[in-house]
């Protein structure tokens, strides 16, 4: 598979270590009521579709930037690949605030 | 119609007329005590024990495709129960028992052969942890033998021994170990399931659970609505995509894992062999080519297909333990779809919905399995009670922080 960095272009995914959903970017707040509920669905629970998956790649031998790679898991088509920390910042989130 | 030796001689006497097929092919009844969702290996022992040890034969087994199309017909066929943790290693233990008995318990030609398996170890750190290993399985009931390099060098002279970055300090083997045909082992199990009366009804997909109340009651499949005291889902690879039908999210992701076969050779590997420095199993089939595989690509994936660079990957294990196979050319490789769980062990167990029941999350463990995870599913069906060996193996010890990891690399599916 080659993932277009949105940096650096065509890069052989071979370079980058893949973590998984991309709804790891959306860690539940640890003071909610139900926090050890949400912390459970976090951390093991997947909806593991077949077909569109957004998931988080880290480019560990480039760049060291994490994306959120949108790809089929029945056709491994990448139809979307954005730097991960721009994602965050669109949902609303910044780095080392509370928000 | 009982297989035996006399009966090939008289048929082929005879001009072989009178095989008939192996099962029928029904038609779906109105309902069943129990619908078993998936005709693989799995589903299939679970058909076979229900109907045969358990007592209960008003089954239905309902297959998307056709029997044993899915993950039994393309693994590597290892069988071995050289496991670890309490919650595992007597599960497994089961299964080598049952594959000891078991053509003469279906009364069919599996081919199972136990070559042995051997798990090569590389440092002395390493050793001390196979050590540990085999008290382990000794506390189970199983075998294991500790060898020595001196040992491996007269049994198995063709290893890299001497390899500069990986050299071989020894092996732990467990003798009982081997192989088995994986399609036999499906087609026994079918056989000896509908012998009982069990349905097998193939080209039969399920589309959607009747729930009623917290209760399910049935199937909706493409031949129809089918109703059952007892929903059995059996249906690793795909357990995600079945469960999200009954509004189920699961800890389980899906990879995809390739293996691969050689061109045929004379006989060079006697048994199975692992690598203990990098992820690569080999075996030698009856039929001579060398049957080899490796780590999963590492991503979701549902496409039945892997990537080049874990072809690299696996092909490099293989030359940096045996060389001596490196100009064997390539006949085959395929890919199969994994149900990955969270901490790389299976679950067998009830779910929140009454009269639904789950089986899956065998990661790249699933053949060997085979007998046991039939068997103790079939007990839990039967009894509503789970098998002893199989009281760990529950859908929410992530919640209880029971989780049974193998390897101790937390919750992260593609490094199991």
């Amino acid at each position: 598979m080659i993932i277009e960095h949105p940096l650096l272009g065509p890069r052989d995914a071979a370079e980058f270590v893949y973590l998984g959903d991309a709804s790891l970017l959306d860690r539940p707040d640890w003071q909610a009521e139900d926090a050890a509920e949400r912390f459970y669905e976090y951390g093991y629970l997947r909806d593991n579709p077949a077909g569109q998956h957004q998931e988080l790649w880290y480019h560990e031998q480039g760049d060291r930037s994490w994306l959120v790679v949108t790809r089929n898991t029945v056709s491994h088509e990448i139809t979307k690949v954005e730097l991960a920390r721009d994602v965050a910042r669109e949902r609303g989130r910044a780095r080392g605030r509370d928000t | 119609m009982t297989y035996s030796a006399f009966r090939i001689l008289k048929e082929g006497l005879t001009g072989n007329k009178g095989w008939t097929p192996a099962w029928r092919d029904p038609d779906p009844q109105e309902g069943y005590d129990v619908v078993v969702v998936g005709g693989g290996g799995h589903g299939l022992s679970t058909a076979y024990y229900l109907s045969n040890k358990f007592g209960v034969r008003n089954v239905a087994v309902v297959e998307k495709g056709w029997l044993g199309g899915g993950n039994i017909g393309r693994n590597t066929t290892i069988i071995r129960s050289n496991y670890m943790l309490p919650g595992n290693e007597p599960f497994y233990e089961l299964s080598m028992k049952l594959w000891e008995g078991l053509e003469q318990d279906t009364n069919y030609n599996s081919m199972v052969s136990q070559r042995s398996i051997l798990n090569l170890f590389h440092t002395d750190g390493q050793r001390d942890a196979f050590v540990r290993r085999a008290n382990s399985m000794f506390l189970a009931g199983a075998d294991a033998e500790l060898a020595d390099a001196a040992q491996l060098r007269k049994e198995l002279p063709f290893l890299d021994f001497d390899n500069a970055r990986f050299p071989i300090k020894g092996g732990l083997f467990q003798r009982r170990g081997g192989t088995a045909r994986h399609d036999a082992v499906a087609w026994g199990y079918a056989r000896g399931a509908d012998m009982q009366g069990v349905d097998l009804i193939q080209n039969c997909e399920v589309t959607g659970f009747e729930i009623e109340n917290g209760v399910c009651k049935g199937v909706q499949t493409t031949r129809g609505a089918i109703k059952a005291k007892k929903v059995a889902v059996c249906v690793a690879g795909s357990s995600s995509r079945v469960m999200a039908m009954a509004g189920m999210r699961l800890p389980i992701e899906s990879h995809v894992l390739q293996a691969f076969v050689s061109e045929g050779l004379k006989p060079v590997i006697p048994g199975v062999i692992t690598f203990g420095a990098g992820h690569f199993y080999i075996s030698q089939s009856d039929k001579g080519g060398l049957v080899f595989g490796g780590d999963i690509d590492g991503y979701n994936s549902y496409a039945q297909r892997g990537n080049l660079p874990v072809v690299e990957d696996v092909c490099e294990g293989g030359m940096a333990i045996m060389p001596m196979i490196g100009r064997a050319r390539l006949l085959r490789s395929w890919g199969g779809i994994m149900d990955m769980s969270m901490d790389g062990s299976p679950f067998i167990d009830k779910t929140h919905i009454d009269g639904l029941y789950f089986n899956g999350g065998w990661c790249y463990g699933g053949f060997k399995a085979t007998p046991a995870s039939g068997y103790c599913y079939a007990h839990l069906l039967a009894t509503d009670e789970p098998h002893e060996v199989a009281t760990e193996l529950r859908l929410d010890r992530f919640k209880r922080g029971h989780m049974i990891d193998e390897k101790g690399s937390g919750n992260q599916p593609n490094l199991h």
